[in-house]
């Protein structure tokens, strides 16, 4: 395909845009390159957001994706601080924030998710109350948390950016309380032993975990008080919000792609409309391996389908079929994840011996390896990610026994 | 400061400059291609990984114990691999070549 006087337009300059954009040069894309967010920052990887460009131990300018010249090499516009309002499919065009209208070729939507904003009494005038999702999000918080007297913090929510969040507010000085709304932490995506685990290790960090707490009410300024369905109140000068996401849709279906809580997409990037492709946090999948439609949020993902579809808008025909993982730092303890747990009917937990606490939580359909957690054991999210690739019959019994030595021989079913 | 040399899949050869910080960083700064660092460079994910030339180890160091996990049943990995987020750059390592390793994926 003929590319020179083509426009490729990519909405969303986050993990999936920016790797697209890259992507599109190695496959030999010669045309014009459009990159668009409404975030102003050059664009910057999310994890260190809940970590270490929290506590301020990491200048955020360590996390730029890729820095401004190489965008100038590559020859691609980047267009932040402006927001695509339109979507006009049948013309192949775009209308931004100041009215210009810009037509394209191929168009690639990473317009990927932002925080939900629960139905809470007051929490849209509270003063103080955050929600993690950007750089500017981050500093906000850390700017709030510096001028606070008491630096009394509630964090509603017990997932993975709660979590992380409060490890990183401990760090800072605050009195962190997380309010789950669940039964335990990381409910949705995690074995109750996992839950247990970090439980106990941010109650041992002296962060406050309240369980079964169902936020009502945010109160009061600039002292808050946030109250729950079952008469408690908690004070806070901040609160942070991050209770998950709400797919970033409004372009899609102005263009009537076909959706399912995710736009849809075929194994290439492809939605239903012809030269539109969607990457990143918001698609949904068919993932090959388990069978079913998935959506995923994570930078792997983000990074992997703007390859994807690259290579797809540059006349190939490539699969994304690879296994999803993640990772999780919180205080000293590194949480590795590869896989997808869901529809596990039983769960194996291997402890390593030795003064860290070292573990890895196996989870099964019957003998099917499905995914596995691994803290502060590199060794178990290698071979667990092998093993699941592989469909290998794990013996259930000997990978319970810690006296046998963690090795792929001691493990596979004879 | 420290002049290091990577030689990307596509055996291209890229000279850059550092000061300090870690090769990874250093080498996405530099745009080195095939050098993702996705996990920020937590030693959680190993796409730095390149394989030290020449024989260098004793410069670089050895693979700590998270990165020899992670790196032991990686089909790529050999005597020579490290994850270039734990090699910080300082005057003991100017000079050095790094090969980026093929990509492993799941």
């Amino acid at each position: 395909m003929e590319t020179e006087n083509r426009t490729c337009i990519i909405i969303g300059a986050s993990q999936a845009g920016v790797s697209c954009a890259f992507a599109l040069r190695e496959e030999g894309w010669a045309g014009r390159i459009l990159l668009y967010d409404t975030d102003p920052k050059l664009p910057y990887y999310r994890p260190p957001l809940s970590k270490t460009a929290l506590t301020g131990e990491e200048l955020m300018y360590n996390h730029i994706l890729k820095p401004l010249e190489l965008y100038r090499k590559e020859n691609i516009q980047l267009g932040l601080g402006i927001k695509v309002v339109a979507l006009d499919a049948l013309n192949k065009e775009v209308i931004l924030s100041d009215h210009t209208q810009v037509n394209y070729d191929r168009l690639v939507l990473a317009t990927g998710a932002r925080p939900f904003i629960p139905n809470i009494e007051g929490i849209q005038t509270a003063a103080q109350v955050f929600v993690l999702r950007t750089q500017q999000d981050a500093e906000a918080i850390r700017h709030a948390l510096e001028k606070s007297m008491d630096k009394e913090v509630v964090i509603i929510g017990g997932g993975y950016i709660g979590l992380e969040t409060a490890a990183s507010i401990k760090k800072l000085g605050g009195k962190v309380t997380v309010l789950e709304r669940e039964k335990r932490v990381l409910e949705r995506v995690t074995a109750p032993e996992m839950s247990e685990f970090f439980m106990a290790l941010h109650a041992e960090q002296g962060v406050h975990i309240e369980v079964n707490k169902n936020v009502v009410a945010i109160h009061g300024n600039p002292k808050q008080m946030v109250v729950c369905d079952d008469g408690s109140a908690y004070r806070a000068d901040l609160v942070i919000v991050g209770v998950g996401v709400l797919v970033n849709t409004e372009l899609a279906e102005q263009a009537k792609l076909n959706m399912d809580r995710g736009i849809l997409v075929d194994a290439s990037m492809r939605t239903n409309q012809e030269h539109i492709y969607a990457i990143g946090d918001c698609t949904r999948h068919h993932n090959p391996f388990y069978d079913r439609f998935v959506r995923i949020e994570s930078v792997q993902n983000a990074t992997d389908q703007g390859k994807i579809a690259a290579a797809a808008i540059c006349g190939k025909n490539p699969t994304y079929d690879v296994l999803p993982w993640f990772w999780s730092d919180q205080y000293d303890v590194k949480l590795q994840m590869v896989g997808l747990s869901e529809g596990y009917n039983q769960v194996v937990v291997r402890k390593e011996t030795g003064d860290t606490p070292s573990f890895s939580i196996w989870y099964f359909d019957q003998d099917q390896l499905l995914a596995v957690d691994a803290v502060n054991h590199a060794k178990a999210y290698m071979l667990g990610a092998k093993f699941i690739r592989q469909k290998t019959r794990v013996d259930k019994t000997k990978l319970a026994d810690n006296g046998l030595e963690f090795k792929p021989a001691n493990l596979v079913m004879a | 400061m420290a002049k290091i040399t990577f030689i990307t899949r596509d055996n291209q050869t890229i000279t850059v400059e550092g000061e300090s910080g870690s090769v990874m960083a250093l080498a996405r700064q530099n745009g080195v291609k095939g050098i993702e660092g996705e996990c920020g460079g937590v030693c959680s994910c190993a796409t730095c990984h390149v394989h030290v030339q020449n024989g260098e180890f004793s410069r670089t160091g050895q693979q700590g114990t998270i990165e020899k996990d992670l790196l032991e049943l990686n089909d790529h990995a050999d005597e020579t691999s490290r994850l270039c987020c734990q090699i910080r750059i300082s005057d003991e390592i100017d000079g050095l070549v790094l090969r980026v390793a093929e990509k492993n994926s799941f």
